[in-house]
């Protein structure tokens, strides 16, 4: 979409400077409507009925007692919706209630709608089941070993979900020209979204045979998709409108349960249905982070240039698929494209456990590895005595070319990135140096804007914007995505006023109603910015370029000199000619018909051609570098992060102070995850949840969390709107590493694991003190029984994207 | 959302009337002052009184923290239901207990310290993550002994329940040596506050079902010193799982009376008199220092049911111990 | 149980509900008196979004009965645009200190009673205040960025965003 780009960064009045969200008053004085706010003339209210039991068969459901209860008007059981489904094609592997199987305690069983939330409460007390206990399995060890009992007659193996083995060139030769090679193996611990908004969705079965779903959902086309398949309701017939999320961070992606219950029980009531989880039940949605376990072998010469890499990852998925395929291709997609790797290889492998899914959560699967490669190249350049922040700016990856995986990287601006926070920082005279206690450590991250494909397969295309024009002037926008919060609204009404030279308030912004607006595929994988925005801006030139025709003509100026601003269009070689905008439309209308537009965006296509390909590319790269500052306290093991320098590289900010936010709120929550979050289950206690509430899993609070220098590089990138790539995800990734290696640097210890708790800091320094390894974390990567690998060669071994075949070299 | 069961709600306006009240109940019944801690239990319904007496409208129970003279001895003397925010902000508490007023800002946060009052914070029912846990969740496990249940998951063994006594401002009532006044059937009675409290997560208070905490009584002792210092992941929100108060008071340098009490280690605040015998006597000097915090780390006994593990929290005593010794130790210098 | 009439004075507006007697402030202000600027995130006093202020002083509104709150004045973030919004509710606006939105009504109102008591709070005060709001969007900075800058105009000060919280470091 070059066309706005080449508009030059001079003619621009709106993109690039800060402009206050749309939707910010209405927000800060509280008229915003979330899906609980919502209220619905005789509405029912829903309850559901939980599995107390890890695993097991359902063998028995009665539900009459409940019946009789007051205030109850209808109970639905797995036998009403017998239709399975799940976010990806591969894995409809869930039940909206559970038919015959529960699979970990929370998975939904029944569901009840009342007069009262109350009346339902009680109602679910009554419902009688029976169940038949399963043996559980509990961890990535079991799910690769234990054959018996299966959690699902589907995946790769047993309990294992999804096994991927993939050759990029021949690693072993990569570690046999490497000056040095090392091990290291990692852990980090799943953790959750936890947005503040709890999950409600509200379900009307209209007079006219037609459903109206309201959802705190990030995904309002896949949710409808889901919905009509289980509800066996065309498409046609059901509207999803997804609510402004009070909070997403990839926690409202999936199609879940408690929403299409509630279509369900509006459809056998006849009323409206609302139903408002528990922050309980939240986490029993979760769909967060997957635990992963991941072993590194890593070959470079003595620059610490990457000769080859082996990556495997094991990752402990919970009871459904959810996302769960695209994860684990995920954790080993993106290693490739900030530094330079000759040669590489990665085995992915996902089991299904009795504990609550997995899926995305901010970063989805990048994450863990990200983690682990910026931890173990920091013991590189340890061992190789270089400056881990130097070490790092020799080998980037270039601009305009395409990785060892098939990945093509359009612009790469990590190496300022680097540079910024290496110089606020004072990293040169304080790293290595800091009186012991003190730590300051460095990584960094890249993250797509936008994936390459859709969750399901389809040549159409992955964002579309509407536009109307009013002959008073306004302009309304229509598009399917969802603002999260991010401000995706927001960025809509930027453009289209940027390429109309209107107003912000001139816009309306209509969005996430599959009903009114174009498909958008949803606010996840950092698309929102990079593809609603181009078909924003195509959209918008189509207006541009025809009120420049219709308004040419009239005042007898050639169309290429119509310039709009200013909410008029004029002869830009003499301003003084030209008409108001609401004229330039009735102008525009007179002579072509109704003002309209249709704008529609797919990213372009990956060179990659072997199966697995489809996860990992991007129209656009965004980078980030980070620098943590540490306070180790040796006595107790407290980390304390008192100061985080970031550099993201945003390609360009649509509005900097939205990308500041989305910078902050990315180490916040990286932060969190590093020092405190964790999913923690009790395995010898019916694997529950050992603390699903706000209070016992533990989010920074104002004194946890660092004060944070943001430098912004941009580097417009020919991709993206305006130049713009995504903020929303990349900067959580290096928080991580960066305060793992700064704790080394610190106390000379390695956690080698996430969280990073007080308790295995300081048994790490205890082990040290006794002359053991400084270290804590896991000691071996588990027997993987992996299939035969798929080779591809990388594009400087003569390779064209696709697998070898025959294979390239033998199977060792 | 989720809500309270039904109960009945009473809102006496005097001690008497709220003790009859009580008495009178022929069911499950509690009193509530700020609800902070009641509330909470009641949705999760691990708490289910049927009856909830308000102490709300008693006016002398919000006594503001004064100075006083009893028995020739001078006390700051606080109403149960001054806020924790009250007591923590209150200049007389902080010139002249300084390690209350500390105790009682870390409690929670802000506007749960503008709510939550002392009472109820000395009163707070013992914490335990398999209780603190909603009605399904708990029936998951088939419930524990504290409620519903018969059997303590934190040592599925023992004839007792291990719920924690997570209060900040108890173990620090407990050094001080403050008294609490309780109003009951019987009339007023004055308690130690080291006497109030039992090692048992259930019975956890020693006193009548209708007794209430009404006033606190903190000596002020010449030449003491004291101080309380909080383990807790977070800088709000979190309990304890450790807490430590220590009192000294001092003779011309040497240590003549201490006590150490922890919080967050059992069902009780635990007083640790060996390691008071391990300073008294010295002038807090770097070796009676280390036999007091060795002496605290082996009856500390934390349990798997807080936040952190316990082998940690063990360890963190004597660290914890050690510091709060320094700190008195330096406030003399 | 028989429902229960109260009159509760929000936002300097009288107003009468027949309610659950059991029902908390949050239940009443939401689903009694359609006041949904007033959120939830737990109902157990976890996480500080139901924030509201009584008689000045934030609590928790998920903790405290309604019926028990007659006789006070009761704040909620609708009554702090009057109509033009608060000075507070501008600077969240324009510095971006309300993402999602959702924990933003909590943060308003204890800022607002932040900053009633303290003209000028310095960075600490402002974490202190703040310590019982949890928010997952922001990580809190944009939020301190917007309270300073609120304070500096109410106290009658041209102040404008710094270029750093804008731009971030050149």
């Amino acid at each position: 979409m070059a066309s706005s780009e080449s508009r030059g960064a001079d003619a621009l009045r709106i993109v690039g400077t800060p402009q206050t969200k749309i939707d910010a008053v209405s927000k800060v004085t509280g008229r915003t409507l979330f899906a609980d706010d919502l209220k619905l003339p005789r509405m029912l209210f829903a309850k559901i009925l939980r599995s107390p039991h890890p695993h097991a068969r359902l063998t028995r459901i009665d539900v009459s007692k409940a019946l009789e209860a007051p205030g109850v008007k209808a109970i639905i059981t797995g036998a009403d919706l017998p239709i399975p489904f799940g976010i990806l094609p591969v894995s409809q592997d869930e039940h909206v209630l559970a038919p015959d199987q529960v699979r970990f305690v929370g998975d939904p069983v029944a569901a009840v709608a009342a007069l009262t939330e109350d009346q339902a409460l009680v109602a679910t007390k009554l419902i009688e089941v029976d169940y038949e206990l399963l043996d559980t399995i509990k961890s990535i060890n079991d799910g690769l070993t234990k054959t018996t009992p299966l959690i699902h007659d589907y995946g790769d193996k047993d309990n294992i979900h999804k096994l991927i083995n993939l050759e990029f060139g021949d690693v072993e030769e990569g570690f046999e020209e490497a000056d040095h090679v090392r091990e290291d193996v990692f852990f980090f611990e799943g953790n959750t979204h936890l947005p503040i908004e709890q999950h409600a969705s509200l379900a009307d079965w209209g007079a006219d045979g037609k459903l109206t779903l309201w959802s705190s959902t990030q995904t309002p086309h896949y949710l409808h998709r889901a919905a009509s398949k289980v509800l066996e309701l065309s498409p046609a017939h059901l509207r999803v409108i997804a609510c402004p999320n009070g909070g997403g961070f990839g926690g409202k992606s999936d199609p879940f349960s408690h929403e299409i219950a509630v279509c369900k029980l509006s459809m056998l009531t006849g009323r409206p249905v609302k139903i408002s989880l528990t922050r309980e039940e939240v986490f029993y949605c979760h769909r967060g982070r997957h635990p992963v376990l991941m072993s590194f072998k890593t070959g470079v010469d003595k620059n610490g240039r990457i000769k080859g890499m082996h990556l495997r990852t094991a990752l402990d998925g919970g009871g459904y698929g959810s996302y769960g395929v695209a994860s684990t291709y995920y954790t080993g997609a993106l290693q490739t494209v900030t530094y330079e790797m000759e040669r590489y290889k990665f085995q992915g492998a996902r089991v299904f456990t009795n504990k609550v899914p997995c899926g995305p959560k901010r970063g989805h699967g990048t994450v863990q590895p990200r983690f682990g490669q910026e931890v173990q190249l920091d013991k590189i350049a340890v061992d190789l005595k270089l400056d881990p922040a130097e070490m790092r700016l020799q080998n980037l990856v270039k601009p305009d070319s395409t990785t060892a995986n098939w990945l093509y990287v359009s612009t790469i601006g990590l190496g300022q990135c680097i540079e910024k926070v290496v110089d606020g920082s004072d990293w040169k005279t304080r790293y290595g140096k800091l009186p012991y206690g003190k730590g300051l450590g460095i990584a960094c991250s890249s993250y797509l804007s936008g994936a390459g494909l859709p969750i399901y397969w389809n040549k159409m295309p992955h964002s579309g914007v509407q536009l109307k024009c009013d002959r008073g002037g306004g302009v309304t926008v229509f598009c399917g995505s969802t603002d999260i919060g991010q401000g995706s609204d927001s960025v809509l009404a930027y453009i289209v006023a940027e390429v109309l030279g209107l107003e912000l308030v001139d816009i309306r912004v209509v969005t996430a109603d599959t009903d009114l607006t174009p498909v958008d595929l949803g606010s996840y994988s950092s698309r929102v910015t990079l593809h609603t925005g181009n078909a924003a801006i195509e959209a918008s030139e189509k207006i541009r370029d025809m009120i420049a025709q219709a308004v040419g003509d009239k005042l007898e100026v050639p169309a290429e000199r119509i310039r709009l601003a200013d909410r008029r269009a004029f002869d830009v070689e003499d301003p003084e000619v030209g008409v108001s905008f609401a004229e330039a439309i009735q102008i525009t209308e007179s002579s072509v018909g109704t003002v309209g537009s249709l704008g529609s965006y797919t990213p372009p296509r990956s060179p990659g051609r072997y199966r697995g390909a489809g996860v990992g590319p991007s129209a656009a790269y965004s980078y980030s570098a980070a620098i943590a500052e540490v306070d180790v306290d040796p006595e107790t093991g407290f980390v304390s992060v008192p100061k985080i320098w970031i550099g993201h590289d945003i390609g360009r900010s649509l509005n900097p102070i939205a990308v500041m936010g989305q910078v902050e709120g990315g180490v916040y929550m990286g932060l969190g995850e590093t020092l405190m979050e964790e999913m923690a289950y009790r395995e010898n206690r019916n694997l529950m949840h050992r603390i699903p509430s706000m209070l016992d899993y533990k989010s920074p609070t104002t004194h946890e969390m660092s004060d944070v220098v943001t430098y912004l590089i941009e580097d417009p990138d020919p991709n993206g709107p305006f130049g713009a790539k995504e903020a929303g995800q990349g900067p959580l990734l290096p928080i991580m590493p960066a305060v793992a290696n700064a704790v080394y640097d610190a106390v000379g210890v390695r956690v080698d694991e996430i969280p990073i708790t007080p308790e295995k800091v300081l048994e790490a320094i205890r082990k040290k003190e006794q002359g053991k390894e400084g270290r804590y974390g896991p000691k071996e990567f588990p027997d993987v029984p992996w299939p035969e690998p798929a080779q591809v060669l990388p594009p400087w071994e003569g390779g064209d994207g696709r697998e070898t075949d025959p294979p390239a070299r033998k199977v060792k | 959302m989720l809500r309270l069961p039904e109960f009945e709600f009473l809102e006496p306006s005097s001690l008497e009337e709220a003790v009859k009240m009580h008495e009178s109940a022929t069911e499950e019944v509690a009193y509530v002052a700020g609800g902070t801690d009641l509330f909470p239990n009641m949705k999760r319904r691990h708490q289910e009184p049927q009856t909830v007496i308000s102490l709300g409208a008693i006016e002398e129970l919000s006594t503001a923290p004064e100075e006083v003279e009893i028995d020739r001895r001078r006390f700051v003397t606080i109403g149960a239901n001054v806020s924790l925010t009250d007591v923590s902000g209150n200049q007389l508490v902080q010139t002249l207990c300084p390690a209350l007023a500390k105790a009682a800002e870390s409690v929670s946060t802000p506007a749960l310290k503008n709510m939550g009052t002392i009472g109820g914070n000395l009163c707070l029912d013992t914490r335990c993550n398999y209780y603190n846990q909603s009605f399904e969740w708990r029936r998951s496990i088939d419930f524990c002994m504290k409620k519903d249940g018969d059997i303590c998951w934190v040592a599925p063994n023992s004839p007792r329940c291990w719920a924690v006594n997570s209060s900040d401002t108890a173990p620090v009532m407990i050094a001080l040596g403050a008294d609490f006044v309780l109003m009951g059937r019987g009339g007023e009675q004055i308690v130690p506050a080291a006497e109030f409290y039992n090692d048992d997560g259930i019975a956890y208070l020693n006193k009548g079902p209708s007794d209430i905490l009404t006033q606190i009584r903190v000596p002020i002792t010449p030449g003491s010193g004291a101080t309380y210092l909080k383990l807790r992941r977070r800088g709000s929100f979190d309990f304890p799982v450790l807490g430590v108060a220590v009192w000294i008071r001092w003779n011309n340098k040497i240590v003549d009376d201490a006590r150490i009490v922890l919080g967050a280690v059992a069902s009780y605040p635990r007083i640790i008199p060996e390691a008071a015998t391990a300073i008294i006597g010295t002038d807090l000097d770097d070796d009676s220092i280390e036999a007091a915090a060795a002496a605290a780390f082996r009856p500390s006994k934390p349990m798997d049911n807080t936040d952190l593990g316990l082998a940690w929290r063990k360890q963190m005593t004597k660290v914890y111990v050690r510091r709060a010794l320094h700190e008195l130790r330096a406030q003399t210098d | 149980m028989a429902k229960l009439r109260v009159t509760l004075r929000v936002n300097g507006e009288e107003r009468e509900a027949l309610i659950e007697p059991q029902a908390t402030l949050l239940e009443v202000l939401r689903e009694d008196l359609e006041l949904t600027g007033t959120k939830h995130g737990c109902e157990l006093g976890e996480c500080g979004a139901c924030t509201v202020l009584i008689d000045g002083t934030p609590v928790i509104s998920c903790l405290a009965l309604g019926r028990a709150c007659q006789e006070k004045d009761i704040r909620t973030v609708e009554g702090m645009a009057d109509p033009e919004p608060h000075a507070l509710q501008t600077a969240f606006a324009e510095l971006g200190a309300a993402q999602c939105g959702y924990c933003t009504p909590g943060f308003l109102l204890t800022a607002e009673a932040l900053l009633e008591e303290k003209s000028e709070p310095t960075r600490d005060d402002i974490k202190d205040a703040l310590a019982g709001n949890l928010c997952r969007c922001t990580g809190y900075i944009k939020i301190y960025e917007a309270v300073e800058l609120a304070a500096a105009r109410m106290r009658g000060e041209n102040a404008q965003p710094t270029q750093e919280a804008i731009y971030g470091q050149q």
